[in-house]
């Protein structure tokens, strides 16, 4: 049993609401109605092309071919969470450690979940590999971004509290605890709450997609439990080593907050 | 005998300053605002990146972790910050704290259970002082410490500060703008130029 197919006049009516949202922004004048022609657009720009993409991956699964798209994944992704933070971390080594922790975490976790869990054959299948990836990035790029940004911004706001805790000669870990703590939980706290609602405000959007493909509801639930955990995973791990690289980054060899090290956007 | 020595200190486009306190001894420091005295302060307590060579005693800076080194070599910044909500809370053990120290400042033991947002500019300075010597430091460097305070509380806070360089052999750095100050608790004075030279006081 297949999906009932949609045709572009079907899709054009969808458009057609957001068409109306587009016009009531303008009279409302909130300023929107640009941003929503150029996200709506891309987002059927994007979503064309991938499906090209995926057909051909599909058709050749080769381990290079799964290998190079999940890097080009990785590096959009990493260039979004630079992107989103107000303060960041100067130069290359600011991307490389929004970047690299997102890899280890997604990376490690999807091919756990693909080698080990899931178990298929070759284990990069990419009907597998590609959505299961896409979901863990996405959701680890939000956490990383979140909590790297309120590190460096309450860093930055409250640098004259850090330097007056260390000249009382606390180390460097003690006196960004707090801070620490914080952004690590605001990184952490959206897929713990997703965790909590799930099947009771919200039915998870690959869920809905598994069903509405044809699978049956329970084969589609158990594979949604097993992607809130990866994702529960991916983006704790992510997180914890995104901010603990962050706080050595913006602290030297002799305990010294080195904020010139962050750049404003 | 404890003897705050700095040889050829540089740090950003300033220096190289070469400084010795004896224990015990109070060096005034003037200067004009922006001059860089602060600077100065935060380059010795290792806060901000320097070269040269830092030593208390045999102790040298570069030897000890740099938490050990800024407990022993203590800086009062001109503004303190607070940032739980319970004085006592920012002290390690406040019940431990000398009552003759609480006294010159003119606090009761009460003082502990204050809430930080209600105290006055003042208060918060002199119960700054309280913490930093609560760490027992075997040097001073103080930044404008007695600047909020009326001049009963300044009274207090010079011969508290003074009396614990002379108990416990501890040299001193003192940052002032109030030359008679300087006269009263310093025995030597140095004059920071705008361009950070150090000379004698009144040899401008």
């Amino acid at each position: 049993m297949g999906v009932k197919p949609l045709s572009a006049f079907d899709l054009s009516l969808a458009a057609g609401l957001v068409l109306a949202l587009a016009i009531c922004s303008w009279r409302l004048r909130l300023g929107l109605e640009k941003r929503l022609a150029i996200s709506a657009l891309r987002t059927t720009v994007q979503l064309l092309i991938i499906g090209q993409v995926l057909r051909v991956l599909f058709a050749h699964a080769s381990f290079p071919f799964v290998f190079l798209i999940s890097m080009v994944m990785l590096l959009v992704a990493g260039r979004e969470v630079g992107a989103r933070q107000h303060r960041r971390i100067a130069g290359f080594s600011g991307w490389l450690l929004g970047t690299g922790s997102m890899f280890v975490s997604s990376f490690a976790v999807a091919f756990f979940a693909l080698a080990v869990v899931i178990a298929n054959d070759p284990w990069y299948t990419p009907q597998y590999a590609i959505p299961l990836l896409g979901m863990l990035l996405g959701n680890t790029m939000n956490g990383i971004a979140l909590s790297m940004d309120r590190l460096t911004e309450s860093l930055w706001q409250q640098r004259r509290i850090v330097e007056q805790r260390l000249l009382l000669g606390q180390t460097s870990l003690e006196a960004i605890h707090e801070l620490r703590q914080q952004s690590m939980r605001s990184g952490m706290i959206p897929i713990i709450n997703s965790m909590a609602a799930a099947g009771l405000v919200s039915l998870p959007g690959m869920m809905t997609g598994q069903i509405l493909g044809g699978s049956s509801p329970m084969d589609a639930v158990k594979y949604q439990i097993l992607i809130m955990f990866l994702i529960c995973a991916g983006t704790g791990f992510g997180v914890m080593t995104a901010i603990t690289l962050t706080c050595r980054k913006l602290f030297d060899d002799r305990q010294r907050l080195r904020l010139e090290a962050l750049k404003k956007r | 005998m404890s003897r705050l020595t700095i040889e050829n200190l540089t740090f950003r486009d300033r220096g190289p300053y070469s400084l010795e306190i004896d224990g015990g001894e109070c060096l005034g420091l003037q200067g004009a605002s922006g001059a860089g005295k602060t600077l100065l302060l935060r380059a010795i307590v290792d806060l901000d990146p320097h070269t040269g060579n830092l030593r208390l005693d045999d102790m040298q800076c570069a030897d000890v972790p740099a938490p050990v080194w800024r407990k022993n070599v203590a800086m009062l910044p001109a503004e303190s910050c607070w940032w739980l909500d319970v004085v006592g809370d920012h002290f390690h053990n406040f019940g431990a704290v000398s009552t003759t120290w609480l006294t010159d400042l003119g606090f009761s033991r009460d003082v502990a259970g204050w809430q930080v947002s209600r105290l006055s500019t003042g208060e918060k300075q002199r119960l700054a002082i309280l913490r930093m010597l609560e760490n027992k430091p075997r040097a001073l460097l103080l930044d404008e410490p007695t600047a909020s305070l009326d001049r009963e509380n300044s009274d207090g806070v010079e011969r508290l500060l003074i009396e614990y360089g002379r108990i416990n052999n501890a040299p001193l750095l003192w940052v002032s703008h109030d030359p008679e100050q300087l006269d009263r608790v310093a025995g030597r004075c140095l004059f920071m130029q705008a361009d950070g030279r150090l000379e004698p006081c009144g040899g401008v």
